[in-house]
């Protein structure tokens, strides 16, 4: 038997016994049996780590660092987690350390049964799991704290990353490793969670986890990986999105200093070099001539021409509430209006990027992505690979909005493309101009709605024509997200009874409400989920269709919804809510307008009020957007803030400037000078209410993205009494000041 | 070979002349703090400090800073003995998925040094061509508030 030495104080009696009675391991450090200091037991040496449950690993430095199943790309979950793991574990936040984990099913989102971080539910999902990880692992140290000090008591208090004796000893999480390993003592099956009335770190603001690497630089996104010997790729994309290589000269490229290699791939032609500006200069350099697969002729004004035609005839149905039909019939005026949303680009700040190392039989990827599991079955399938051959190292991201879960991994097949047949690591990164042209986007739709009122002057009949590209249909999510045809995103926020997987409506009750869907054929572009996916769309045509209704009906808008979600006990508080915090009824000045609009999106519902000023030219700027929202109980207040600041501000964005134009199957914008971000002086004053709940957590990531939109319309009008029913609103007389 | 000085190191550099600062400082030297965002000077998440002065490192070829003192977000501070400017961010937890903050925060300390006590309007023409994404402008102008008061 060896032993190490150990440079702990002799008082401390350490001493090695325990080990040899038990015999279950190996020697190799020395075990703190017991001590009689109130000093605390220094870690013993070369002891190793103990992954108390699949999320929780404590080192004998005392760090505990947490395996996030979930993606961290500014959502804020990572912190959440850390909260929820931290309420029933009490730990030394100083000491505390995150890493993404690994493609195994321990790591399964618990909502969707994948790897995948998206709908707005990794909150909801981690909300019980989280907390019963760190219950688990804080009653084996309480158990093993007790052997340790030969106490029955099994309950001592966990303060900070350290158990505390009755009579005023203290040891570490981190020292007590050996004793659960010499005893063999694990976690209990049954743990007993907190009552959320016992909370000390869940529903108070705490700052973000990664919070000091993202001041300092020090945060790795995926640009950010570096290999030994690592090559930079920059890819040559056809003008026609998804055209061929037939052929290519890279004479020139070749060439360039520095430039290794040039060659085809399914997205171009690759570039490798020891840097990525050789690589994109050398980029430039190369003739390719494509074979467009007849997708040159393809134009978003085309689509949506066709798409028009399309809502003329009668599509999919997919919810019949009464008789709507037959109530516009026999009405004696029928409202009818046709909204038309383009197709939106994500442009992340961070380019989409991977880097990848092949070898005979396996590829190790680099990357920050939202459905690791996703991609590593595309990859696998690629290479002819079995899954547990292909490695995935998760990273930080510089956003998404939806992205990085590509279905088709396209920013990960590029760099696998590129690597295989290389003796090192490949990098790739997509220009801006690729990045916003990567022909991943939002659809467009087109909605054509028609509405009646009733004697009263409130909508009674409601039909609404969906037209658009569906994103689940023949993808790996067609058997969950397809009803009987149609595409429950194309269709989600303008429902009012739940529909397949998703368990809620719009909350309004319409007496006769009819839907339909049309799924126009898949192509010209990749149908992409964009932040709050179907109600990018529906949640537009639906809460400016409202509006009209309630100006036709002479309802203040505000009130007809409250009216029509009377029946909805959070989603009336909400609105009632959002009448106190906004004043609703104090008269506005000239040229100045209010605007509203209310969703439920994953459960959580959410409303907005929006004011405007606009001047003659319909120059406009968004003076104050108050949104209450009720998600349940709120986790991390200050991290739903961000996230309602964050979706508002992509939505005005999207709704001001946001169009992706297809002419002649080519993209037309390219970078931030046509596809316009908004900016600081743009970015509205905003209230943010959270309603006090003590419902289980509900999302926040997407909510805010969809009302502003529709609210802003509906403000115009009210400022103007000029209704738009196209986007983006810079193309349709109104310019956001800036 | 090319020579540049980068937080206060010197460097020996074998990129073309014609190479944008940016990709020498994350290619060459591994400073990967410093952020492509748009490659032509749009959205600010690559600027660094060349002679204390904010610079768009994206657009700006290496062959014009031999001999200047170049600056990046990795210098701004040592271990957790924060930057003013860093301190005010995390104060006001300001990032989200943080990949343009390394320039929001060199704009920033750049701006405090020219003027240390701006408004609102001038945070905005100081801070109008760095882009977020995350939406996290109302807290990059709360924060450079706080700052203002401890720079």
């Amino acid at each position: 038997m060896n032993t190490v030495k150990s440079t702990l104080n002799r008082r401390q009696f350490l001493q090695q016994g325990t080990i040899l009675t038990s015999g279950s391991f190996i020697l190799g450090f020395q075990v703190p049996v017991q001590a009689d200091s109130k000093v605390t037991v220094s870690a013993p040496l070369g002891s190793e780590p103990l992954m108390t449950d699949a999320f929780i690993r404590i080192d004998t430095d005392n760090t505990i660092t947490l395996l996030m199943n979930h993606a961290e790309f500014g959502n804020g979950v990572y912190t959440s987690v850390a909260m929820m793991v931290a309420e029933e574990l009490d730990i030394d936040w100083e000491l505390l350390r995150w890493e993404a984990a690994p493609t195994e099913p321990a790591y399964f989102s618990p909502i969707f049964g994948e790897y995948l971080t998206a709908g707005s539910v990794s909150t909801a999902g981690a909300f019980v799991p989280m907390r019963i990880a760190g219950a688990k692992t804080r009653a084996l140290l309480l158990a093993a704290a007790a052997r340790y000090w030969q106490v029955s008591k099994e309950t001592l208090p966990a303060i900070k990353g350290r158990v505390h004796s009755d009579d005023g000893r203290q040891i570490t999480y981190g020292d007590l490793l050996p004793v659960i390993r010499a005893h063999g003592l694990t976690a209990p099956a049954q743990v007993e969670l907190k009552e959320s009335s016992e909370f000390k770190v869940l529903g108070k603001s705490h700052k973000r986890i990664e919070g000091a690497e993202k001041v300092t630089g020090q945060a790795i996104f995926s640009i950010d990986i570096k290999r030994p010997n690592m090559l930079y790729g920059s890819v040559v994309r056809p003008p026609v999105f998804g055209s061929q290589v037939i052929d290519f000269d890279a004479t020139r490229a070749m060439a360039i200093p520095g430039v290794a290699k040039v060659k085809a791939i399914d997205a171009g032609v690759v570039v490798l070099a020891k840097d990525y500006w050789t690589a994109q200069k050398a980029a430039k350099l190369i003739a390719v001539e494509w074979d467009d697969l007849g997708r040159g002729h393809l134009s978003s004004e085309a689509f949506i021409a066709a798409y028009r035609e399309m809502s003329n005839q009668p599509g999919m149905t997919a919810e019949n509430i009464g008789d709507a039909l037959e109530i516009h019939e026999q009405a004696d005026t029928v409202f009818e209006a046709v909204y038309e949303l383009p197709y939106l680009a994500h442009a992340t700040m961070e380019p989409m990027n991977c880097t990848a190392a092949v070898t005979e039989d396996r590829c190790e990827i680099w990357v920050g992505t939202q459905n690791q599991g996703n991609d590593r079955t595309v990859v696998a399938r690629l290479l002819g690979f079995k899954e547990e051959q292909v490695i995935i190292h998760r990273t930080l991201m510089g956003g998404t909005f939806g992205r990085r879960a590509s279905k088709t991994a396209d920013f990960i097949t590029d760099a696998v493309q590129a690597a295989q047949g290389e003796s090192v690591p490949v990098q790739i990164i997509w220009s801006r101009e690729e990045d916003i042209r990567g022909g991943h986007y939002r659809p467009l739709f087109v909605h054509r709605l028609r509405g009646s009122l009733d004697q009263e002057g409130y909508p009674e009949a409601w039909h609404q024509r969906v037209v658009g590209q569906s994103i689940m249909q023949n993808t790996k999510h067609d058997p969950a997200y397809m009803v009987n045809g149609i595409d429950i995103y194309s269709v989600d926020g303008c429902l009012q009874a739940p529909f397949g997987v998703f368990p809620y409506g719009t909350t309004y009750q319409i007496p006769h409400h009819r839907i339909e869907s049309h799924n126009p054929p898949k192509v010209g572009v990749y149908p992409h989920e964009w932040r709050a996916v179907g109600h990018t769309h529906t949640g537009v045509a639906y809460e400016c269709f409202l509006d009209e209704l309630a100006f036709h009906g002479q309802k203040d808008p505000l009130a007809l919804r409250q009216h029509l979600a009377k029946d909805h006990a959070r989603m009336s508080a909400v609105l009632a809510r959002l009448r106190t915090e906004t004043e609703w009824d104090s008269p506005l000045a000239k040229g100045r307008g209010r605007g509203v609009a209310a969703r439920v999106y994953s459960v959580s519902p959410i409303a907005q009020a929006v004011e405007v000023t606009v001047n003659e030219d319909g120059g406009f700027t968004v003076d104050k957007v108050t949104c209450v929202v009720d998600c349940g109980f709120a986790v991390n207040p200050l991290g739903i803030e961000a996230q309602i600041q964050g979706g508002i501000m992509l939505g005005l964005n999207a709704v001001a400037y946001g169009v992706i134009d297809l002419v002649d199957g080519q993209v037309q914008q390219s970078n931030f000078h046509d596809y316009r971000p908004l900016r600081i002086h743009q970015m509205p004053e905003i209230e943010v209410h959270i309603v006090d709940s003590d419902a289980p957590p509900t999302g926040v990531g997407e909510q805010a993205t969809t009302p502003i939109a529709p609210a802003v319309a509906n403000a115009l009008f009210d400022a103007t009494g000029t209704r738009v029913r196209q986007f983006p609103l810079d193309r349709h007389g109104f310019t956001l000041i800036g | 070979m090319l020579k540049i000085r980068v937080n206060d190191q010197s460097h020996e550099i074998s990129a073309s002349p014609d190479t944008p600062l940016l990709w020498v400082l994350r290619d060459h030297l591994h400073l990967t703090g410093t952020k492509f965002g748009c490659g032509i000077s749009l959205c600010g998440a690559c600027t660094v400090h060349v002679d204390g002065e904010a610079v768009r490192s994206c657009t700006l070829p290496v062959a014009a800073v031999t001999g200047k003192a170049i600056s990046t977000i990795e210098h701004l501070s040592k271990g957790k003995d924060y930057h003013p400017v860093q301190a005010a961010w995390l104060a006001e937890d300001v990032a989200q998925c943080g990949y343009c903050q390394s320039g929001q925060i060199m704009a920033a300390v750049a701006l405090l040094n020219e003027n240390p006590n701006p408004s609102d309007a001038d945070i905005d023409t100081a801070m109008a061509g760095h882009v977020c994404r995350c939406g996290t402008y109302q807290k990059i102008r709360a924060a450079i508030h706080r700052a203002a008061h401890q720079v």
